[in-house]
């Protein structure tokens, strides 16, 4: 491999574990900072990857819009799922979650496959997004990829800041540690639990919106990202925002040269990486801290 | 021995006996059907050791299943039948080696970083037969002589493949039921409960876990082997963790922390799968089952947080107004204890 | 509750007669997914199928046609279950299916085992009519080798020396690179590299740097699916679209062009059918086809459509006695099966011997271009019949 493509497979990495990472930051939220083991986060990435398809001819057609549009509905569906459901399980068993979770898959997929029908879809992104740029004279790199990037690092700052700058931040991470004592300062829990809730499918949902033009919107999407994001999370030690980002970039880099390198392994890799890593530190790569 | 409650005694008494004498009045299919569930109630019971009493939730379970399996195609010979008497135990210890060396490097971790270890080990074995020469690749390989001993124990005949299928079910139940109650059982019991107090106690509680998972991946890896030797096919999806999870499901549907749950969970799970997709029930609809069965998932999590073994207490409540437990308690006997809190 | 699965089966038995009556209804047992990646499939042959059966007043070999539909999930984990679900609990007289390769040889096996008369319509793996060949078991689809070998042959000629393969580490991916070397090697070229990933992952950025990198005339490949829509798409994305030329199997572009956004257009492909095609019976079935279902149909319903056509000929050679294997099997490998694809018969195998179409993307249709292969039958390695 020379150098060129040696640093191609680099920006490929990088930029597959970004892509990595924003779609599982609803999840590090959820399951990360509330402690829900939620399986049916592959469900909303999905809906919202379904939504960027929907919504698009309802809205005119504008891209921003119908992520506007489609991250408020997903709040919104956030919401009211928590109220609706979630809000029982948090004295309850992790088991129990597990079970709701998983029945909320299969509601899921089925309402899916009633209310849009089994086919493949395309979603085109906005045309000022849709070029491409030389690398060198080897191959081109499509301009839309490195937007998704951007919008990752974008996304991740902005939740660092607001888990470690400000007072919601605080309240939130106080919360997952000991909800009883938040609640006797006087704080809602029941009210922030909901907040924290929603933006994590809104977040989910928001990735597959902006996922969908480069991974298309298929029946099954949704299952086969989710345990590759609970590794992530896992990996980067549960609670942690800061070590769910590194372990993305992690699993990019692995994935990536893995096919390169060792193609008859490479489904395994990913696998053997979290097992080497839990290995070795228990508890993650990071702390619970933010 | 402790004590034995007379109720789940005489169930699960029924159930086997009623088990026994199905097919009395069964067609071939419900034999191949029935013996494939109490295929994954073995399974269930194998994961019930686990999670329900000693709150080691493992989510990588059908790895082991998946392994008794395949070395039960693998060591039988090309163009004879294998004698059963040394097939089974090899399957069973094919799959307890796995669940040593998983269970050797897992224990180390703890709460949900265990559940995703195992995980991680389930999908490194669901690779290594999906994606290499050695497991006969994505399409799976056949078993074309089903193991036997000459025509006393001729496993290609459904109705002997019934009854071998239900004597190691019967012979599993009891087994687990004895070892819960031993010394060991009580180990268990209290790392659920409260790990940290029992090496305060004195206990070395490593050994015993990892005891506790060897031997669910052997029980595991029994109903590998009774699989193969029903479909007489095996396949990586056997290893995925689609299984994994929706034994987790049985387990938790049926109620944890009681080997009958196990039972109930598997019968269930499967009759509800059925019921759903049957065309004669739900029409055009029935293509659609997957909702129905997720619905009902979530309303057993709702009103049912014991799972099913929960049933018959919170009917009585209703129906009579007061509490069981009330009884008990007057009584001097404690209800059964399934919390799971501390495990994840 | 298993006092009410017990009493439903009693009942069952009870209502249950025997086999042997020619005048009662013929019992189709559809194994097919409903749910799942392939559901759009499984539709779309069940759809063919009955369109056939309904042309022929809803009978074939003179018995009434009653159908017992089964959802296989696209897991073979339990297709034996769901097999014997049909050949044991409702007694279907015959079984069509299905679309996975690996459940369809838990079907086929089941079928050689006890003799039920079993059409393929589309299960592409090569072993279905190779080692688990047997005279009651007809596939009307396809092998994975023969749109592979048909393109190894068309890229030889077309003059390309050195060639990457790229497609997912299973059967059909595997199968149908080997058909295209096959081919391809025969005929002086080379196969430089062989890339894959494991199935069904989708992430072809790393191997699409890898093509850039080798340099090669030209790519072949085999995806189908979500997986084709994002392949085509990123192959485009990553510039090599223009400068090396990409081929594959059809399902590259059968049904994925209009997801793929006008990336797939110009591209050209192999398969056993076409759009445009200048055969009669297509323009009948098509316009039959969209009258009865308000869409327009493809190579899964025109499988389907086969499948009831197979045993219409079967079936009514025997008068409908599905005992009769040895005749039926004589009968549809006599025949000359008028499909929408063009007409073809069967090789010893039962798989079908048939022109393989080199077509090329415009729109959202693969138009015929020319006739790749003519009448290419599969080598059906380890057929023992």
């Amino acid at each position: 491999m020379d150098f060129s493509i040696f640093l191609i497979q680099c920006l490929n990495a990088l930029q597959y574990g970004l892509l990595l990472y924003l779609v599982a930051m609803g999840l590090t939220l959820i399951f990360g900072i509330m402690g829900v083991i939620n399986l049916a986060h592959g469900s909303f990435y999905m809906v919202g990857a379904y939504m960027a398809f929907a919504l698009a001819p309802l809205v005119g057609g504008n891209f921003f819009a119908t992520l506007l549009v489609g991250v408020a509905l997903a709040a919104v569906l956030g919401y009211l799922l928590e109220w609706a459901f979630f809000s029982f399980l948090y004295e309850r068993e992790h088991l129990q979650q597990v079970l709701m979770t998983y029945g909320l898959i299969l509601v899921f997929e089925e309402l899916r496959s009633l209310l849009v029908g089994d086919d493949v879809y395309g979603v085109t992104p906005p045309d000022f997004l849709a070029g491409s740029i030389a690398l060198g004279d080897v191959m081109t790199y499509p301009v839309y990829r490195l937007f998704v990037s951007a919008v990752c690092l974008l996304l991740a700052l902005g939740m660092y800041l607001v888990f470690t700058r400000t007072r919601l931040g605080m309240m939130i991470r106080a919360g997952s540690v000991n909800r009883e004592m938040v609640q006797s300062l006087g704080i809602d829990i029941q009210f922030l639990y909901r907040v924290v809730f929603a933006a994590g499918v809104a977040i989910a949902a928001f990735a597959g919106m902006v996922a969908a033009p480069i991974s298309s919107v298929y029946p099954g999407m949704g299952n086969q990202v989710l345990i590759i994001c609970f590794v992530v999370v896992v990996i980067g030690g549960i609670g942690s925002i800061r070590g769910a980002f590194f372990a993305a970039l992690l699993i990019g880099l692995v994935d990536t040269f893995g096919k390169v390198l060792l193609p008859q392994a490479s489904g395994v890799l990913v696998y053997v990486l979290m097992a080497l890593i839990l290995l070795w530190k228990p508890n993650g790569l990071f702390k619970a801290a933010g | 021995m402790g004590h034995i409650d007379k109720g789940k005694l005489l169930f699960t008494g029924g159930v086997f006996l009623a088990l026994a004498l199905y097919p009395l009045v069964a067609e071939s299919y419900g034999i191949d059907l029935v013996t494939k569930i109490m295929i994954y109630a073995i399974l269930a019971l194998s994961l019930e050791l686990l999670v329900g009493s000693t709150g080691l939730v493992c989510f990588g379970q059908a790895a082991f299943f998946g392994i008794g399996a395949y070395a039960a195609v693998l060591l039988s010979p090309e163009s004879e039948a294998a004698g059963w008497w040394w097939l089974l135990p090899a399957s069973v210890a094919a799959a307890a080696l796995y669940a040593l060396f998983v269970g050797a490097l897992s224990l180390r971790t703890k709460g949900v970083y265990f559940i995703m270890v195992t995980l991680a080990f389930a999908q490194m074995a669901y690779y290594v037969v999906h994606d290499t020469p050695l497991g006969g690749g994505t399409d799976g390989i056949y078993l074309y002589f089903k193991p036997g001993l000459d025509t006393l124990v001729d496993l290609g005949n459904p109705y002997i493949l019934y009854f071998f299928t239900l004597v190691f079910l019967v012979w599993t139940f009891v087994f687990l039921a004895i070892l819960l109650r031993s010394h060991f059982g009580r180990v268990l019991a209290g790392i659920r409960i409260n790990e940290q107090r029992m090496q305060a106690s004195g206990f070395s509680t490593y050994p015993f876990k990892l005891a506790a998972f060897v031997t669910s991946g052997g029980i595991a890896g029994l109903a590998g082997f009774l699989f193969a030797v029903q479909d007489g096919f095996v396949n990586p999806e056997m290893m995925s963790w689609h299984l994994s999870g929706a034994l987790l499901v049985m387990i938790i549907l049926g109620g944890l922390g009681h080997l009958h749950g196990a039972l109930i969970g598997a019968f269930v799970f499967v009759f509800l799968q059925e019921l759903f997709k049957s065309e004669a029930v739900f029409g055009d609809f029935a293509k659609h089952w997957h909702l129905g069965l997720g619905l009902t998932i979530i309303a057993c999590v709702a009103l049912l947080p014991r799972g099913l073994v929960g049933l018959p207490e919170m009917l009585h409540q209703r129906l009579f107004g007061f509490s069981q437990r009330a009884k008990g308690k007057a009584n001097g006997k404690l209800p059964d204890n399934t919390a799971t809190e501390e495990a994840v | 509750m298993k006092l009410f699965r017990a009493t439903v089966l009693a009942a069952a038995v009870l209502c249950a007669t025997s086999a042997h009556a020619d005048d009662k209804p013929l019992k189709v047992g559809l194994m097919l997914p409903a749910t799942g990646t392939y559901a759009t499939l499984g539709s779309a042959i069940e759809n063919g199928f009955k369109l056939y059966v309904d042309e022929n007043g809803g009978k074939l070999g003179g018995r009434d046609v009653e159908y017992v539909k089964v959802d296989d999930e696209s897991d073979p984990a339990k297709a034996t279950d769901n097999v014997n679900k049909l050949i044991k609990g409702d007694k279907v007289d015959v079984l069509v299916g299905t679309v996975h390769s690996g459940v369809a040889a838990a079907m086929a096996k089941t079928a050689k085992d006890t003799g039920t008369l079993l059409v393929v319509p589309n299960a592409g793996a090569d072993a279905i009519t190779g080692p688990l060949c047997a005279p009651n078991i007809f596939r009307t689809s396809f092998t994975n080798w023969q749109p592979g070998y048909a393109m190894g042959e068309v890229m030889a000629e077309k003059g390309y020396k050195k060639v990457v393969t790229i497609t997912w580490k299973y059967a059909a991916g595997d199968e149908s690179v080997n058909g295209f070397k096959e081919a391809f090697e025969k005929k002086g070229g080379e196969v430089v590299k062989q890339l894959s990933l494991p199935f069904p992952n989708v992430e072809f950025q790393a191997l699409l740097t890898e093509i850039a990198a080798t340099k090669p005339d030209a790519v072949y490949t085999f995806f189908a699916g979500a997986g084709a829509v994002k392949f085509v798409k990123d192959y485009k994305a990553a510039g090599l679209m223009g400068s090396i030329p990409l081929y594959g199997a059809g399902f590259l572009t059968d049904g994925t062009l209009k997801a793929q956004g006008g990336a797939g257009e110009g591209l050209m492909t192999t398969l056993h059918y076409a759009d445009e095609l200048d055969v009669p019976k297509d323009k009948t079935f098509r316009a039959a086809y969209s009258k009865a279902y308000d869409a327009q149909p493809d190579v899964y319903a025109v499988q389907g459509y086969d499948a009831a056509q197979v045993l219409k000929i079967g079936l009514d050679a025997v008068k409908g006695d599905v005992s009769k294997t040895a005749e039926i099997a004589a009968a549809v490998e006599a025949a000359e099966i008028d499909s929408p694809r063009g007409k073809f018969t069967f090789s010893k195998a039962h798989n079908p011997v048939q022109d393989i179409y080199l077509r090329e993307a415009k729109g959202e249709k693969n138009p015929e271009v020319s006739v790749a292969s003519k009448a290419l039958a599969d080598p059906a390695k380890g057929c023992r019949m």
